[in-house]
């Protein structure tokens, strides 16, 4: 398995896959297979795999440890940076085709609707993860100024999760929400059982990986 | 059909059954047209309007044919909204929450036998089988606008008729101040209900001046056929300058009550769903604005949506009903 995640052509393979859902919406718009309400239908699809990256980045460690695949290690910025490639395009999608790239109305809204300011807040802590996602950026900072940094990708599960249960209060429906929160929370809860198992145990230089 | 005196009492403090200045004047200004003689392209209009009715039947199920009505306001001359939209992308979380979720999952629908009860405070409470109702008053088509409260329309061709039709044959008593309407609730062909999102049964209601309002519609069928299960078949109601939730479908019982009924949003979300729910774009709802709506099939993905009207347009029509009223506390 560690030989194939390692083939020099294992992170096209998954940038391309990652790309999949986005050429599938497109091709869906330009074909009209999208539904009644094309612009909702693409911005809420956007958000959900927003949502889906997100998972699926913070599931790269866990699933490193558990099954000894210190291999999965190498599509972890890849997969973070997806998470912001698609909350950039739901955010668009709503800025165009919602508000018709309406500056003032962008703003009223945001005052308006709880949801959208948790969603738009979201987005910035998103933004300066992947601006600083970089190699340099991690020298810059130092590698534990990095780390500590970029444990703000657990504020952005919560804010995440928080703007898609605001969205669908309206529709008292939650059981989609309750999917992606349970799934983000085993994640992190993985993570604290994790931390704490290390301790006990004598300390290690794995430890230092800190618990990403 | 002879009208009895009391009948005529319960009848005469409704403001609504009075013809209003817009419609007489409307009539007047139809004879002057006739006398300039421009009556000619007038009915050309309305002729071609309904060809193009009958060439966008579907022809999916029984043909219900209705004749263009007469109630001031109920012939939009705006484009409808496609069947395949209309029938696909709709509410009715009976049958699931998502709005592609009614047209899959309601061909378990069974509408026939059906049957409508009629009860509380009227004087000839009963049960009416659909049949009867279907011959209970002439068929019309209306045209009208749909607003859902999350801010999408479309325009409808309905076929039905007036609510008041009913209403005046059961003789509601004179406390009858609301009438309720109960959505069917069967679990075994409705999947939508093992959620626990809304209160089961579906009620909603209308105060009983609205529920006699000419435009409130008692809905048999649209494209002039009958309706698809999806759309609240066999028989539901449109209100069409309330949000689109007021209208409610599958309609099982009609109830007649002094108190205001308790409708399935106001008690999920009181602050968000008020009971009247009249389109208002001046009233945001409390999670989004109300301003402006998109036109499901018409505006592309890149249009601007398009400005709500007070009562979804109808105001001319009904805002009489509400003269007086603080809108903004009464959403």
């Amino acid at each position: 398995m560690n030989k194939l995640l390692m083939h020099p052509a294992a992170k096209p393979v998954i940038f391309g896959l990652a790309l999949l859902p986005l050429m599938w919406l497109v091709l869906a718009a330009a074909t009209d297979q999208l539904g009644a309400n094309p612009a909702e239908a693409l911005i809420r699809s956007l958000g959900e795999w927003t949502l889906r990256m997100l998972c699926l980045v913070l599931a790269v460690t866990p699933l490193r440890v558990v099954t000894g695949t210190p291999a999965l290690a190498r599509f972890r910025r890849m997969l973070g940076l997806f998470v912001f490639f698609y909350a950039v395009l739901h955010l668009l999608a709503y800025a165009w085709f919602d508000m018709g790239l309406d500056g003032a109305e962008i703003a009223r809204d945001i005052a308006k609707r709880p949801f959208i300011l948790v969603g738009m807040l979201t987005g910035l802590v998103l933004l300066v993860l992947a601006a600083t996602s970089f190699n340099r950026a991690i020298r810059w900072l130092g590698a534990a100024r990095w780390r500590m940094l970029h444990r703000a990708v657990y504020a952005i599960a919560g804010l995440a999760v928080l703007h898609f249960y605001w969205m669908r209060a309206g529709k008292n429906d939650f059981a989609e929400v309750a999917v992606y929160a349970a799934l983000l929370a085993a994640l992190l809860v993985w993570r604290v059982w994790h931390h704490r198992q290390q301790r006990y145990k004598a300390p290690t230089p794995v430890q230092a990986s800190g618990i990403h | 059909m002879p009208i009895p005196s009391c009948h005529r009492e319960f009848q005469h403090p409704i403001a609504s059954e009075i013809t209003p200045r817009a419609v007489y004047e409307e009539r007047r200004e139809l004879l002057r047209l006739w006398a300039a003689g421009a009556a000619g392209a007038t009915l050309a209009a309305w002729a071609g309007r309904e060809a193009l009715a009958e060439a966008t039947r579907p022809g999916k199920l029984a043909a219900l044919p209705g004749g263009a009505s007469a109630v001031a306001g109920a012939m939009s001359l705006e484009k409808p909204t496609s069947y395949q939209d209309a029938s696909t992308y709709n509410n009715f979380y009976e049958f699931g929450t998502d709005k592609a979720d009614p047209a899959r999952n309601a061909h378990t629908l069974k509408t026939t036998p059906w049957t409508v009860e009629v009860e509380g405070l009227v004087k000839k409470p009963g049960k009416h089988g659909i049949e009867d109702l279907l011959r209970l008053s002439a068929q019309e088509e209306r045209i009208y606008r749909m607003r859902c409260v999350e801010g999408w329309s479309m325009v409808i061709p309905w076929v039905g008729y007036s609510l008041a039709e009913l209403i005046r044959r059961v003789e509601p008593l004179g406390s009858a101040k609301y009438v309720e309407f109960v959505t069917l609730a069967d679990k075994a062909r409705m999947p939508g209900l093992g959620s626990r999102v809304l209160d089961w049964p579906y009620v909603e209601g209308l105060r009983l001046d609205e529920a006699m309002h000419p435009l409130t519609l008692l809905a048999f069928g649209m494209y002039g056929e009958l309706l698809p299960n999806q759309n609240g078949a066999p028989v539901r109601l449109v209100v069409p300058w309330k949000y689109g939730f007021k209208s409610a479908k599958s309609i099982v019982k009609i109830r007649f009550t002094e108190k205001e009924p308790a409708t399935a949003w106001n008690k999920a979300a009181p602050q968000e769903y008020g009971f009247y729910s009249n389109v208002n774009p001046m009233v945001d709802h409390p999670r989004w604005s109300q301003a402006t709506e998109r036109r499901i099939g018409e505006d592309g993905l890149f249009a601007k949506k398009r400005k709500s009207l007070m009562f979804n347009g109808y105001e001319a029509q009904v805002g009489q009903l509400y003269a007086g009223m603080d809108l903004k506390k009464l959403f």
